[in-house]
């Protein structure tokens, strides 16, 4: 990796939820954080997330869902992702994700819950330690 | 005095707690109050009897000695089979009035099974489509009886039409009909975010139910003009004080340039306001709004009515200040910002309940939350007389404090233009991005503490149990879409929305359109893309 | 390294291969070396249009609008949406991919975000790279976008066959700002929001500053002088609003204008030519500057010369001209 290499990230909103407080809060501050944020708000299908992904080809993707339907879309994400052969891209959700919704979302491939409370420092960590590549 | 001096006033004296006191809306707050910070208030002009012109005091002369105020909990989950047995145990609980959530899919006016609605159905609110989800919904509950809220914004017009039809198949006509609808779409724009069509467009809507309502509906409030969802979005008291009333406003302008006589609809306007943290600032800010509406009204727009210029309020405790973490906490906080609302003015309240920020409440929760406002109304004395804070040098300062604050908006706003354009220019998004910020900023350095949170954390894990909505429902209402869809006159379907588009084309009030196509049982989202596409959709600018 | 697998890729239309080697160019100049000797070949297809403005002007709007045409002449379009790097953080924030939502599922349409990362950092070189590899993935047309109408934009809209400015009623300063920078350039002046007061103000602006200055875009002299239908290019100017799509037939046609101009006097040819010299001059640039720089880190001599400076018995000129000699230049 060269050193103009920057970190690029992606953060977006699946589904309807259009409180678009939190992300846009993290995305400034991941921007702060000298990283290279894609923004592309709120009312994402999954497949809009997934050609984003595609044609980005960022390192880290944050999905924020705040309605409860992070069960429905998530996976769907994540499987599309699959097919396309995609594996290197680093996605965390952030938002309000009950702990018995954990496990399934990780065996789908979600790495980070990073849900009310989490710092804004602690994201930011987060991000750069657990790249894929 | 110079800047240096003016600091040195400020300096903590010795053995204080913090650099400087804050309130929420970054207004630095004295150690003491005293005659000197009132000594030019006058009590005709600026407090006034409650009741009378200029409303500071209250918006009645008795408020709750005479009536306490509607302890109105929002609900809605699910499908409307079972929102119809929450609201009839609320009902039975003691509950006042009914609320209604709705799904984002509706709000969004998407049928359950659009892609859009993917994982949505049934979540955060209750699912309708058609008239039949409608009186499901209301099932055994006799509309003339109660008062219904509707927490609806861009398709609020669809949701009156089926209310107005399902209390018609009860047997009752529009005029007996109480209750509300949120129809505040300038407020989607700044900070809620579920709007559809364009704000022109939109606002030409939100006039059409406001002069149907005042024909045909009298008794309805067409618009509940919110600062709830600005605060929500992060903006300071101020800015929820100002941008409201701003929005207030720029509905009776529209209004009037339809011709309709201002106390003709004035008097159905009510108002929705947050319930935060800052237990002063929140009482100050809407003893403010009340003075402020009514001087504006009265000079302004020349309105006669007492009613005209009398501001009345819903609120509801801060959704935004609950924490996940130590989630009982919470009742301690939604007690306090209650009382606010209570000493505040308030017509009615809903208090949240404490499981809201990890997921829709729990029967437990809900319970809890509407004995707090029983609490308040019986046990603390603070419903025994009206305005009780008033005369506190504290409290008359920081009225008076805001009350400029908002006024220095309201210029800013003029000078864009108006609303429209400063909602076009960013200017509202711009302001609650910057405040949300600095709040967040602040946190995170520990300069404003939350208990349990970045403070007196404990590091245990949390079990409280969660209401969960399965799979299921979203399933079951697909289900009955379709059979809906099967058995339905198809043809006058088509035809009542060929209707609409027509109308929507032109200028006439679509409200007896919308009806038609209601009856007939077109689902909301038929009828939004309908009205799409005459009207278009909107596309907000970023701003961070 | 090996990236004919991915180069193989992109000739078969595959998108993320695409995505990938933009990736790798935009961050390792090495790679981008190794994968443009392999694609240059299959370049020269991509018909290749610049849009920029001020912040606020309705770029994005514009060229999602402009897409939806071309995708209906079934044309496929490669978007390039370049943001400014904050300079304090050396982050950014690239939001122009918003306003395109409604193509994000057209298998026609190709949107990538870039960072400009300081204006030194080479983002020309990169952008050009990326071009090829878009013009070799398939696309008819590549539409660069990016904010400001300065130096930098020059520089990168030397790679574009259309220059298209976009200006708006109210707006002040902007025709002092494009004076000073990418007037030269400019083919097509788009004053955006035309149902605002201004607007026909806005256009007779532009056409006095045209009036006091020369279109130095192409290099006139050194066209081939037998071509007899050779004729200057005045800069367009046309009204519309990008939200509504009024009067973007007109800008389609005056885009088609160009490009037949370009192609009937033969101009497209010398286009091409200061091209190929711009670029090759950035790519010397940087590699020579590396070169340079490797130099004076590596080898003792110039420590010598250094102390010669220090002491007065050198100036700096005169050490200059003894390190070109040492890099065997003369």
């Amino acid at each position: 990796m060269s050193e103009n290499r920057k970190i690029k990230v992606l953060v977006c909103k699946p589904g309807l939820d259009g409180h678009d407080r939190g992300a846009k809060v993290i995305a400034r501050a991941l921007r702060d954080a000298g990283m290279e944020v894609i923004y592309t708000g709120i009312h994402q299908t999954p497949d809009d997330v997934v050609n984003t992904i595609i044609q980005e080809d960022p390192d880290a993707v944050m999905l924020s869902i705040l309605s409860g339907a992070h069960n429905a879309l998530c996976p769907i994400i994540m499987d599309k992702l699959k097919e396309q052969g995609i594996d290197d891209v680093l996605v965390a959700v952030g938002g309000i994700i009950p702990d018995e919704d954990k496990p399934i979302l990780e065996e789908h491939g979600l790495k980070g819950f990073l849900g009310p409370g989490t710092e804004l420092k602690e994201i930011v960590e987060f991000v750069k330690t657990n790249l894929k590549r | 005095m110079t800047e240096i001096d003016e600091h040195k006033t400020l300096r903590p004296k010795k053995g204080e707690r913090q650099e400087s006191f804050r309130n929420l809306s970054d207004i630095e707050i004295k150690r003491l109050y005293t005659p000197e910070d009132i000594k030019n208030l006058n009590y005709e002009m600026d407090l006034g009897e409650p009741g009378k012109f200029p409303f500071t005091r209250g918006a009645y002369s008795n408020m709750y000695r005479g009536r306490l105020w509607t302890m109105r909990q929002f609900a809605g989950f699910g499908t409307a089979a079972q929102t119809n047995e929450r609201y009839k145990f609320l009902l039975e609980h003691g509950q006042t009035g009914l609320s209604v959530a709705f799904s984002l899919h509706t709000i969004y006016g998407y049928e359950a099974d659009n892609e859009y609605a993917l994982g949505e159905v049934g979540k955060e609110g209750v699912s309708i489509d058609t008239l039949k989800d409608m009186e499901t919904l209301f099932n055994s509950i006799d509309l003339s009886k109660i008062s219904t809220s509707m927490t609806i914004n861009a398709p609020a017009s669809i949701l009156l039409a089926m209310y107005i039809v399902t209390a018609e198949k009860q047997g009752h006509s529009p005029d007996l009909l109480r209750g509300t609808i949120q129809n505040d779409i300038l407020k989607e724009y700044i900070a809620q975010k579920s709007w559809i069509f364009p704000p022109e467009e939109s606002m030409r809507l939100i006039v059409d139910t406001i002069e149907y309502c005042t024909k045909h509906v009298p008794q309805w409030y067409t618009i509940s003009i919110s600062g709830y969802h600005i605060r929500e979005a992060g903006s300071t008291a101020v800015q929820e004080l100002a941008f409201t009333l701003a929005d207030g406003f720029a509905y009776v302008e529209a209004a009037m340039e339809r011709g309709l006589n201002v106390d003709d609809f004035a008097p159905r306007l009510s108002f929705f306001f947050n319930a935060h943290n800052n237990f002063f600032e929140e009482i100050c800010k809407y003893r403010a709004a009340r003075r402020i509406w009514a001087k504006r009204m009265k000079n302004k727009y020349s309105a006669k009515k007492l009613e005209s210029l009398r501001l009345r309020f819903h609120t509801q405790t801060a959704g935004v200040s609950l924490s996940a973490q130590e989630p009982e906490n919470n009742i301690a906080r939604v007690t306090m910002q209650g009382l606010a609302a209570v000493l505040g003015g308030t017509q009615s309240l809903h208090t949240n309940s404490f499981d809201e920020a990890l997921c829709l409440p729990t029967e437990k929760a809900v319970k809890i939350a509407l004995r707090t406002q029983q609490i308040i109304a019986q046990e603390s004395g603070a419903a025994d007389t009206v305005d009780p804070l008033a005369g506190s040098y504290y409290i008359e300062a920081l009225t008076n404090r805001m009350e400029e604050e908002a006024e220095a908006y309201f210029e800013k706003i003029a000078e864009l233009g108006g609303v429209i354009p400063a909602i076009k220019a960013n200017f509202f998004q711009k302001e609650i991005a910057n405040a949300s910020y600095k709040y967040q900023q602040e946190i995170e350095k520990n300069e404003r503490i939350v208990v349990g949170v970045n403070d007196f954390q404990l590091r245990e894990a949390c079990s409280t149990p969660l209401l969960k909505i399965d799979d299921q429902v979203s399933k079951d209402q697909i289900d009955l879409l379709n059979k809906i869809r099967k058995n339905r006159d198809n043809e006058m379907v088509k035809a009542k929305l060929e209707k609409l588009k027509i109308a929507a084309q032109g200028s006439e009030n679509l409200m007896p359109c919308i009806i038609d196509c209601v009856r007939e049982y077109a689902s909301i989202g038929e009828i939004i893309s309908t009205l799409k596409e005459v009207f278009g959709t909107y596309d907000e600018d970023s701003i961070f | 390294m090996g990236y004919e697998a991915l180069i193989d890729r992109l000739l078969k239309g595959d998108t993320r291969a695409a995505a990938r080697l933009i990736t790798i160019v935009e961050n390792d100049i090495a790679s981008a070396e190794e994968i443009i000797n392999s694609i240059y070949k299959y370049t020269g297809k991509a018909y290749i249009l610049g849009i920029t403005g001020a912040p606020g002007s309705g770029k994005s709007t514009l060229i999602s609008t402009l897409t939806t045409i071309f995708v209906k002449e079934e044309k496929k379009v490669g978007i390039i949406c370049v943001d400014p790097t904050s300079p304090l953080t050396g982050g950014a924030l690239l939001g122009d991919r918003i306003r395109m939502k409604k193509h994000f599922t057209s298998n026609n349409v190709f949107i990538r975000s870039m960072a400009n990362r300081g204006q030194l950092g080479g983002l020309a070189r990169a952008t050009e790279d990326i071009i090829k590899i878009l013009d070799v993935y398939g696309c008819d047309i590549v539409i660069i976008e990016t904010v400001g109408v300065g130096q930098s934009e020059v520089d990168i809209f030397r790679s574009a066959q259309s220059v298209l400015v976009l200006l708006v009623p109210g707006m002040g300063d902007d025709i002092q700002a494009i004076k000073a920078g990418i007037m030269e350039i400019t083919d097509i002046f788009i004053v955006n929001k035309m149902d605002l007061p201004g607007a026909d103000r806005k256009v007779s602006e532009i056409m006095q500053m045209l009036e006091l200055s020369m279109n130095f875009k192409y290099d006139y002299e050194n066209i081939n002088p037998g071509n007899a239908k050779m004729c200057k290019w005045t800069p367009k100017i046309v009204k519309l609003n990008s939200k509504t799509g009024e009067n973007f037939e007109n800008l389609l046609e005056i885009i088609n204008e160009h490009r037949v101009f370009l192609k009937e006097t033969g101009v497209i040819e010398n286009y091409h030519l200061i091209r190929i010299r711009n670029e090759t001059l950035q790519i010397l640039k940087h590699k020579l500057t590396k070169k340079v720089e490797d130099l004076i880190n590596s080898n003792s001599q110039i420590d010598e010369y250094i102390r010669l400076v220090m002491d007065k018995s050198m100036d700096p000129y005169s050490m200059a001209n003894l390190i070109i000699k040492l890099l065997g230049i003369e």
